[in-house]
């Protein structure tokens, strides 16, 4: 005996296989940096998701900040021709844009407001005055903006929705997910660890739910939940732990059949401990792996609800209320389309690929 | 055999039967009603539309004669589609859903199938892997994604197929639909082929087979295929009825005329009789295909005896 | 020696694992002679088994054959599939252990059969059928015409294992290799099956070579042994040579792990539990009732051991969980004068530490995910609540001690020990209870002779040790006769015999034990006795003929 004298337990090894898989290893740093950017970037974003540049609808991904040297003048003069002002000229020098107008009545100084108001200019201020004060000249500072992904058909930052978005779907993620997971795993043990009649019965409910069309069952409740999305998904949870029971029943019955387990009953340890300390311990690695997998199901159907216009409601978003705009957007502004759709498939690839990860590390007949 | 099939569907009708009972007063239980979209409607002109359409009665009588018209076949109005029987819409609806359906189906279990056998048998390599990526991702990307990138690919970019749209008789509009279908499935039935491959390749009676020096396609396409076509066929059944009965998102972006879009339309609408008419045509479906499976293991696996 | 038809030269076999490369054959040189019939023999591990799996290129994936084995000349190591197959199912065939799995469960058996004969004798459909009907009668398997459209599931252990010999012997091979043919059946089955290879073999002469961990078999069916132990030869030889005088320790030691000798006979005492007319009925559907158990009595006294022998489905292992209340029973058992029959868990479980139980399985009786120190001590927690968790410990490696094991193993889980360290951890589980009595559910089966010796060693020192009362059951009527004082032997539920051990052996008064023993310790005999009337059972519808 060689070896270390500590055992070496099978979760630990079922890790230290999951950790030779490199595509899970991959899949466990891009979630986590999902997670971060859920969390973190709301809050550090250059835009905030509800904020709409009037100026700046439907402007494509682009690294270079706008506005673009010729938009400055029609910006200019957009701005201020409702103060019936005529923009003769504007002059940019670093940050600062200068521009002269002229009117057909006095102008009056406070006019720079109409100026600050546009996405264009800020911290805008009269530099002269004409004495017949028909014409000035203003100074302002060129706000500029970066769209790295571009923005929405309202003009707000996508990338400050995706984000947005992401956080919701992990946030409702879990909560189904731990909601499916409670009602799973103590019915499933409960109806395996009885048996008999009371499994039966059990069973044939759960089968009755099963027959449902999900979908009905989905649309249902977003029709008594109305726009709480919390509860909808809670309740969303509710229906995901039919799977969740089935798999957590099937391994309780397989494992009461086990000697363990009868040696345990030999021994006299009671119903209690032996769910307790023989049955839930190894029910756990087919929950865990049941559990990486649902998630993305959750998120997919968080998705697909939004996608119909049943999901969350404005001014928050989700990945499929941002891909269903892109969708209806799609011939003019293709990135609407593209960038939200490449970061729910990038989550989700990642979720299932750490599922089988973990599903091949629990169960390594397969490799 | 068909005495057992006989029997199965006399016992579907309790299941058909509670599901339509449930779906009908969660239905009704829900808030709002039909005719709350229009709005301002006068209490007269709302009472007199109630009573038209059958809602004045009480709850159980209207359940009642549900029942008593979906016996006769008769599926009652549209609330939404003003001019139309259900009946008259799914009878309309059902043939594409289904045509697009069927495609799909049969591309996913030929393609599907042959992408897994051909991955288990090259376990491990370039080709393995690869086919593992392209299944994960087809289980991964939502049809919500894949249909608008396709429609804007093929039809808006490079302009080779319709991106949207639907001629009875057609195949071009159907290219993009049916592959938006199929894709997930093709993955789905990919990653079971070759995963039940995989354990057959390494259980005795192929070890037997080899042993005996049968050549590879026998062993292969008779001893190993045979056994990993049961999980292919106990998948493929469920997800046939929900094939066959049509998808909200592939009719809505495509613009499909199938029945998927009237359930949620139908929902969201208190289209009461619309969905009602949906709900009981995917259980039939579900019930049905729960059978064509049973069956079809039957006749797979020996083992299995229906008397 | 006549030139060998098979040859192997410095074979070895490695398989990639996670923790690396593992070598399960290391350089093993072999030759078989037509006509010859070679035992190799080794315990599980041996690689024996994967010597032939290399030769007949079915390794597993992740295993890699270098060296050489020639059939007649031609090199089989490296050789295209296209041309191998050539050879294996034609000139080379195999049997299995598990004739269940080793047959397609999808297929009829006759359809594969007939597949074997139309791929390498190249038959119409037509003649591969009659064929098959013919190979069918050859291995005496009854009703052939109907036989042949079966599927295994219908068939029996038995009846399954003489088709897996049908289609070896479809296309008259030179070489048949079984590969423990006969380990899942019962003793009895095990004697005709091997009396059907033999006869077969004198009849169609072809080479055998028998790999199996059992001597007996090895004594009663072979010319030649070769042993093996951990990937390498140990020693080759005449059966007649080695088996008188082996020259290695560890064929020595093979040989002496046959299980021998008497228990010294328990001094009498009152019985602490009597079993009175105990029955065990499972539901088999539509009303019927199955009687596993019908109407069983026995009594057990302090140091005494009871062993219970029966082949498969006699009801053995039924019984001895209706004795301890696991499952429900009829009739009446009695612990120190207490009904405990029909006590709830709950008040059964101030008897439960007295009377303890050790399982076959030695891989599915620990549970995975607790250590073996926790495995120990579970008892304690549930009747010794008292003890806190460093004097739980303690006793646990005391018990542990006791059973051979060292007590730093009890922070290690399960699946980090061999077999027969499991099946000792389960037995310090049960006696660190202190128990008055165990019921043992063939608790050696599973593992090696060797192991077996020294597990039934400590068995017998723990007996001593502690007047402990054993109910041994067994399939295996070598260990039955060593460890115990009286004998029941069971059939279908029902005690056929009982008896002291001398008595049950030396004069057994049914016919069903007399068949019994004889095919457990006289498999020469019966071989013997079949070879010299080899028409005793079905036709003579021989290959020759073809």
């Amino acid at each position: 005996m060689t070896e270390a004298v500590a055992g070496r337990s099978l979760l630990l090894s079922a890790l230290l296989r999951l950790a030779r898989n490199r595509a899970a290893i991959a899949s466990a740093v891009v979630l986590a940096l999902y997670v971060v950017a859920g969390i973190v970037g709301p809050m550090v974003w250059l835009h905030d998701y509800r904020t709409v540049y009037a100026n700046y609808v439907k402007v494509p991904a682009s690294l270079t900040p706008y506005p673009r040297a010729e938009e400055i003048l029609p910006g200019a003069a957009a701005a201020l021709r409702r103060a019936r002002l005529t923009v003769e000229n504007v002059t940019v020098v670093g940050d600062t844009a200068t521009i002269t107008v002229h009117a057909a009545r006095p102008i009056d100084p406070r006019v720079t407001r109409y100026l600050d108001r546009s996405d264009l200019f800020a911290d805008a201020r009269l530099v002269s005055l004409a004495d017949d004060a028909l014409s000035a000249t203003f100074a302002a500072d060129v706000a500029r903006h970066t769209f790295l992904v571009g923005t929405d058909a309202n003009g707000r930052d996508l990338a400050a929705r995706i984000l947005i978005s992401i956080r919701i779907s992990l946030m409702i993620a879990a909560l189904a997910t731990g909601v499916a997971l409670v009602i799973g795993v103590l019915y499933g043990a409960t109806a395996g660890f009885l048996g008999g009649r009371i499994d039966n019965l059990m069973m044939r409910v759960v089968d009755v739910l099963y027959s449902l069309p999900f979908v009905f069952f989905v649309i249902l409740l977003v029709v008594f939940f109305g726009r709480n999305v919390v509860l909808m998904f809670i309740a969303v949870g509710a229906v995901e732990w039919l799977d969740m029971a089935r798999i957590v029943r099937g391994q309780t019955l397989s494992l009461s059949r086990r000697e363990f387990v009868q040696a345990a009953e030999a021994l006299g340890v009671p119903p209690g401990a032996i769910l307790r300390r023989h049955i839930i311990p190894n029910v756990s690695g087919p929950v865990i792996v049941f559990m990486t997998l649902l998630v993305p199901k959750v998120i997919l159907l968080e998705s697909f609800l939004s996608f119909l216009g049943l999901g969350v409601q404005e001014p928050l978003t989700s990945l499929g209320v941002l891909i269903a705009e892109g969708a209806r957007n799609m011939r003019n502004a293709p990135w609407m389309l593209i960038y939200p759709s490449a970061a729910l498939t990038l989550l989700l690839f990642a979720l299932n690929f750490l599922g089988d990860g973990l599903r091949d590390a629990f169960d390594p007949r397969d490799r | 055999m068909l005495g057992y099939a006989l029997r199965r569907l006399a016992g579907a009708v309790p299941t058909i039967f509670v599901v339509i009972t449930a779906a009908f007063f969660l239905m009704r239980i829900a808030p709002g009603g039909p005719f709350d979209q229009e709005r301002t409607l006068e209490g007269q002109v709302m009472e007199n539309l109630n009573a038209a359409f059958g809602l004045s009665d009480p709850l159980w009588r209207q359940y009642l004669t549900y029942l008593g018209n979906l016996l006769q076949g008769d599926m009652g109005p549209s609330f939404i589609y003003r001019d139309f029987t259900v009946g008259t819409l799914l009878k309309a609806g059902l043939p594409v859903s289904v045509t697009l359906g069927s495609l799909a189906l049969l591309l996913a279990f030929l393609v599907g199938g042959a992408l897994g056998v051909v991955a288990a048998l090259r376990q491990n390599s370039a080709v393995d892997h690869l086919v593992v990526t392209v299944a994960t991702f087809g289980i991964t990307v939502p049809n919500f994604v894949v249909a608008p990138v396709l429609s804007l690919v093929f039809g808006v970019w490079l302009d080779v197929l319709p991106a949207g749209g639907w001629q009875t008789g057609h195949l071009a509009p159907m290219v993009l639909p049916v592959v938006t279908l199929a894709l997930p499935q093709v993955a789905v039935v990919a990653r079971l082929i070759r995963g039940a491959m995989l354990e057959a390749l390494t259980s005795d009676h192929v070890r037997t087979a080899r042993a005996y020096g049968l050549p590879a396609r026998l062993v292969v396409g008779v001893h190993a295929l045979r056994a990993a076509l049961l999980p292919v066929v106990s998948y493929l059944g469920p997800a046939a009825a929900a094939l066959l009965t049509g998808s909200v998102v592939v009719e809505s972006i495509f613009g499909i005329p199938g029945i998927g879009r009237y359930f949620v339309q139908g929902a969201l609408n208190r289209d009461y009789t619309l969905v009602m008419g949906t709900v009981v045509v995917v259980a039939v479906f579900i019930v049905v295909f729960n059978l064509v499976v049973d069956l079809l293991y039957a006749v797979i696996d020996p083992r299995v005896r229906y008397d | 020696m006549t030139a060998p038809i098979l040859s192997i030269r410095d074979l070895r076999v490695s398989f990639a694992t996670p923790d690396g490369p593992v070598e399960a054959v290391k350089g093993i040189d072999l030759d078989l002679a037509a006509g010859e019939a070679l035992a190799v023999v080794g315990e599980s591990g041996s690689g024996k088994s994967q010597l032939m799996m290399a030769a007949m290129g079915l390794l597993a994936k992740n295993g890699t054959a270098r060296g050489s084995a020639r059939y007649r000349g031609e090199e089989l190591i490296g050789l295209p599939a296209r041309r191998l197959n050539r050879v294996r199912g034609a000139k080379i065939t195999m049997i299995f252990q598990e004739p269940m799995t080793s047959l397609d469960p999808l297929q009829p058996v006759g359809r594969q059969i007939a597949e074997t004969l139309r791929v390498h004798s190249h038959l119409s459909a037509r003649a591969a059928r009659r064929r098959t009907v013919e190979l069918l009668d050859l291995v005496r398997l009854k009703d052939p015409e109907r036989r042949v459209s079966a599927y295994p599931h219908e068939l029996s252990g038995g009846q399954r294992q003489r088709v897996m010999i049908a289609m070896a012997l479809a296309n008259e091979p030179d070489i048949l290799i079984a590969d423990e043919p006969t380990t899942a059946l019962d003793v009895t089955i095990q004697a005709e099956i091997l009396a059907l290879i033999a006869d077969l073999r004198t009849r169609l002469g072809m080479a055998i070579l028998f790999i199996t961990h059992d001597l007996q078999i090895v004594r009663a069916f072979c010319e030649r042994v070769m042993v093996m132990r951990d990937g390498r030869v140990m020693e080759e030889g005449d059966v007649a040579t080695i088996f008188t005088a082996p020259r290695e320790d560890y064929t020595r030691m093979l040989l002496a792990a046959e299980p021998e000798g008497t228990k010294p006979t328990a001094p009498p005492a009152p019985p602490i539990l009597r079993a009175e007319n105990v029955g065990v009925h499972f539901a088999i559907g539509r009303g019927a009732q199955l009687a596993a158990v019908d109407g069983v009595s026995l009594t057990l006294s302090p140091g005494e051991t009871v062993g219970i022998v029966g082949e498969s489905g006699s009801g053995k292992s039924t019984l001895a969980r209706a004795l301890l209340n696991l499952l429900p029973a009829t009739g009446e058992v009695r612990f120190r004068d207490t009904p405990i029959t029909g006590l709830s868990r709950r008040q059964m479980r101030p008897y439960r530490h007295a009377l303890q139980m050790v399982f076959q399985d030695p891989y599915g009786a620990l549970s995975p995910r607790l250590t073996v120190g926790e495995i120990v001590a579970e008892g304690l927690t549930v009747h010794a609540p008292e003890l806190g968790a460093a004097e739980r410990r303690a006793r646990a490696v005391a018990a542990l001690a006791e059973v051979g094991l060292d007590g730093a193993m009890a922070r290690r889980f399960p699946h980090e020990f061999s077999g027969g360290q499991r099946q000792r951890i389960a037995i310090a589980r049960a006696i660190v209870l202190k128990p008055a009595a165990l019921v043992l559910d063939e608790p050696t089966s599973a593992l090696d002779r060797s192991v077996q010796k020294q597990v039934l060693a400590l068995l017998l020192a723990l007996q001593a040790a502690h007047n402990l009362a054993y109910v041994f059951i067994s399939h295996d009527l070598a260990v039955i006769r060593a460890v115990a004082d009286r004998v029941m032997v069971m059939k279908d539920g029902r005690v056929v015999e009982e008896g002291p051990t001398a008595r049950i052996f030396e004069a057994p008064a049914t016919g069903y034990t007399r068949e019994l023993i004889a095919a457990a310790f006289d498999l020469s005999a019966i071989l013997a006795a079949r070879q010299s009337n080899p028409n005793a059972r079905g036709s003579a519808s021989t290959i020759a003929g073809t």
